[in-house]
Parts: structure tokens; sequence; C-alpha cells
């Protein structure tokens, strides 16, 4: 029983090791630099650039067809050029930055569903938007994988002015130049990020693997460092629930690893120990002065 | 006694709008000087200055000796995100950024430096306590402990007192006093005048143009408060460009 259910689908069939080999090692960076955009009060911004990677995709599509390097290539750059522009966009303007990213947004997705069907049929389309967790080849994987421990490596490099950046920073700047060049180099964390998660589950649901697991983890702890390893778990917790969820019950593997992680979200609101509503709801009686 | 920073007709600002103007003086090494002066005065934007946070429109300051690396510098505690997770200690360990850097290690004479100012300025026993359950004055006192391990030469604090308690307040003095004693030099951006006539030596006493600069008792004298409050009207959408010698 334990086993029909857990091991056999992975035992079984070679789409769902890669699945799962594709899903946890999206988790270990993609949660983690999900914390710094959600501390950051970047969720939103996460979320265009996601978006913003369709186009740049769709456009290596037109070039190459459903080419690993073209659509990655593509992505990274539409990415990078979005993330810089509506920073841009923001700072020269009076437009605030929500609305900036709102604006890009919009265009990006609409820009990015034109050009795929340009050329492309419903399936590619589809394929775009959501993602094809269960058709991951060895070359995607690497690609993924080389994302990752990228991101991991730098992500240690930068961690102590990337927490000091959100804490504090005025004190950054009065120690180091190095406020910007970190800024800088996280933005292109987070646009690798999604390029890798596009692959496995498209450009709608990108992002999900990213703030999902970090909304819930800042309902369990008040440490970042343990809150980067709490979103990571959860992350992996979802990736293969939702793969065998989808395998059992026969329904689109993408969405359901986000349903999966929209449970524990769930979960972790009402449950958690930091500012759950459980908490909120029967704190207890007040402690002794 | 030689001279720890000096201000050549300093003009600092933003958007060319001035908020210090025409600034020259000079601050010798070991001093405890307190800045003082209505809202909008350019006591923040001479601190952000002296910090290099700023660059001069005009003028020039020179930091004779000091390295970026021997100022430490403790902006308004509104600057915080005070809902970051991140604990007391880990806090106050970031003062140890300029020797450890991005990756140094911080080994165990590291650790007992960081105990040793959380101790100091009282704080035992909140070191894993998360900075958004901290009261104004703890939080304050995590922010003193910071600078202790910065272990800077000149030391920078922008309304270091706001809104603290009494007890608060005479202990964190007890510290810049211990800086003083230590010929470390001090300045303190304060609006309490009765705190910086007991506590401060000397005081310059900024309206955007510096009013007065010297003994506290001589600088806040009832003339020049009443004169640093009618200077300090509005700032001007319309101002033309400034026509005083450079």
């Amino acid at each position: 029983m334990f086993y029909d259910t857990l091991i056999a689908p992975f035992a079984e069939f070679d789409f769902m090791r890669r699945a799962l080999a594709g899903v946890i090692i999206l988790s270990l960076s993609a949660a983690p630099i999900g914390i710094f955009l959600m501390l950051r009060r970047m969720s939103l911004a996460g979320d265009v650039m996601a978006h913003a990677i369709l186009p740049g995709a769709a456009l290596g599509f037109l070039v190459a067809g459903l080419d690993l390097f073209a659509m990655t290539v593509g992505g990274i750059v539409a990415g990078i050029a979005v993330a810089v522009l509506a920073g841009l966009v923001a700072r020269f303007t009076e437009l605030k930055e929500d609305a900036a990213l709102a604006a890009f947004y919009l265009v990006s997705l609409a820009l990015g569903v034109t050009l795929i069907s340009l050329k492309g049929s419903n399936v590619d389309l589809f394929r775009v938007l959501f993602g094809s967790v269960l058709a991951l080849d060895n070359p995607t994987l690497i690609v993924i994988a080389s994302f990752t421990t990228f991101s991991l490596f730098a992500l240690a490099f930068i961690w102590r002015p990337l927490v000091l950046e959100c804490v504090d920073p005025g004190f950054l700047r009065s120690v180091s130049g190095a406020g910007t060049a970190v800024h800088l180099l996280f933005l292109t964390l987070v646009v690798l990020n999604l390029v890798a998660a596009f692959h496995a589950l498209g450009t709608l649901l990108a992002v999900g693997m990213m703030m999902l697991p970090a909304a819930s983890a800042r309902f369990w702890t008040q440490d970042v460092t343990r809150m980067a390893a709490i979103s990571i778990l959860i992350g992996m917790v979802s990736g293969v629930g939702g793969l065998l969820v989808s395998y059992h019950a026969n329904l689109p593997t993408g969405p359901a690893v986000i349903l999966a992680a929209g449970s524990i979200y769930a979960l972790s609101v009402v449950l958690g120990p930091v500012g759950g509503l459980r908490k909120r709801l029967s704190p207890g009686r007040h402690l002794e002065a | 006694m030689t001279a720890a920073l000096a201000f050549q007709n300093l003009t600092l600002g933003y958007d060319r709008h001035p908020a210090v103007h025409h600034l020259s003086g000079e601050i010798s090494e070991g001093a405890l000087l307190a800045i003082v002066g209505p809202n909008g005065a350019g006591k923040s934007t001479l601190l952000k200055g002296i910090v290099g946070l700023l660059s001069p429109l005009g003028g020039k300051i020179s930091r004779n000796g000091f390295a970026a690396k021997d100022i430490a510098y403790l902006p308004q505690i509104a600057e915080i995100d005070r809902s970051f997770p991140i604990s007391v200690y880990d806090l106050v360990a970031m003062g140890l950024w300029k020797r450890a850097g991005l990756l140094g290690g911080i080994g165990a004479s590291d650790r007992g430096k960081i105990s040793a100012a959380i101790e100091a300025v009282g704080l035992r026993g909140f070191e894993a306590r998360a900075i958004g359950t901290l009261s104004g004055g703890q939080m304050q006192r995590a922010l003193f402990a910071r600078l202790l391990l910065q272990d800077a030469q000149l030391i920078l604090l922008d309304e270091p007192f706001a809104s603290l308690d009494a007890k608060t307040i005479s202990d964190l003095l007890e510290l810049v006093e211990r800086w003083h004693g230590e010929k470390r030099t001090v300045i303190a951006v304060l609006h309490d005048f009765d705190l910086v006539k007991r506590h401060f030596p000397e005081a310059l006493l900024l309206a955007r143009e510096p009013v007065a600069w010297g003994k506290t008792t001589d600088t806040l004298s009832a003339e020049n408060l009443l004169k640093a409050r009618r200077m300090s009207e509005a700032f001007d959408d319309a101002a033309g460009i400034c026509e005083d010698a450079a």
C-alpha cells in the first residue's frame, strides 16, 4: 500500500523520476530566492518577471521552434530587460512601481501569446503557459540543475549584503558600495530561476514554486536562515505531493504541484505559530508580566 | 589638535536644492559635537554627506585620514525594516562587516565580542529574539551594540535618542561619553537642548546655513535660536540659481 502509493509511480516510470528530479532541484534555489522577494515586498515584481519571460521565449520559439537553447536565452534576455525597464519607469516617471509592473505584465502576456500563435499550435501555447513537468528531458534537467547550482553559490556569496540591504539599507551603504551590484545580481538570480521553472511549470505557474513556499515559510519562523530552509522543504514536499496526486487522480501535473503548494500555504496561514490565524483567534490567556 | 573633518564652503542637497548651504569649518579629532536646528535644517543631510552617501553640490568635505571603514553611522531608526526576520544577535553581528565582509568567518573571539557588546547595552538574554519583538528603546540599544562592534574612530548618530525614556537615554549617553573618553570623534544630531547643554561641549546650530558653531553655551543662545527659526523657511520650488561665490 505504502509502496504502491508513494514509491511505485517513481520506480516504474522514467518520466515520473525526471519530474521528481526537476521539482526537487527547482525548490532548492527558487524557494529561498522567493523568501527575499517576499521580504523585499517584491512578490508582485516576481510575478511580472515570470510573465516577461514569455515574449522572449516566444521569440526563441519563432526562430527555432521548441528549442531548449533558444527559448532559454530568449527568456533570460526578456526577463532581465523587463526587470530593468520596470525599475527605470518607476524611478524616472511619476508612475508608481506597482502600476508600471502591472502594465509590463499585461503587455508581456499578450505579446507572448500572440508570438507563439503566429507559428505554433494550441498545444504549444498550452505548453508554454502551463509547462510540461512530465516531459522534462535530460538537456532541460541539466539546464535547470546548472541554474540552481549557480544560484546557490551566488546566493551564499551575496547572503550577508542581501540581508543587510533588506533590514538596514542605510547601514549597508555606509559600510559598503556593493548594494547596487548585489541588487542586480539578485534580480538576475530571480530571472534565472524563473526561466528554469518556466520549462517545468510554464509562464503562468513558474512563480508559484518561488512565492508559495516562501509565503508559507513566513508563518513558521522568525529567522531568515531557518525560513529559507523551511521554504525549500515546503517546495520539495509540494513537488512530490503534487506529482503523486496528479499521477493517482489523473490531474494535470503543473497545476497539481502548485495546488499542493497552495494547500501547504493555506495550512500555514491557519496553523503557523508566527502570526497564523489560530494564534490570533485563540491566543491563550496572557502570560505573567 | 588635528582636524578630523573639514568643510570648505560645503553645499549638500537633493535635486539641486541645497539642504546644507555654504558650510565651512573644522571638527577636531576627539570632539563631541551636537548638531541642532529646526526640522529640515539639513542636519541628517550633513551626516549623509560625511559618510559619503551624498556627494556635495558644491565645496568639499575633507576626511583627514579617516577611511570609509573608520566611520560608523547610525541612521534614523525609521529607516530600518523592523519586520525583517532576524535576531538581535545577527543584527549586532553586522557591526563586524568591515572585518568579516562577504565570506569571512565569525570565530570564537568574534562571538565573544558580539556577546560583550550585547551585554554592554543591557540586552543580555535578548540574543535570540526577533528584532520585530523589541521595544523602541531595546532596538536602539541593539543598534548601539552594533556601533560598539564597529569600533570606529568617527561615530555619527542621527537622532539617537528620539522617543526614548530617561533610563535608556542615560545608559546610551554613558556609551557616548565612553567613546569620547577613548578619544573617538562623535557627532550627534539632537533636538533636546538641555541634553546637549549637559553632555556636549560643542554644538553646531544649523538652519541650512550655519547659524553658530562653537562652545555649546555660546551656540545655543536665545538670540541664535531665534535667528535659526527665522532662517528655516520652506523649500522654495522657484528658487533661482545661487550666485553666492562658490
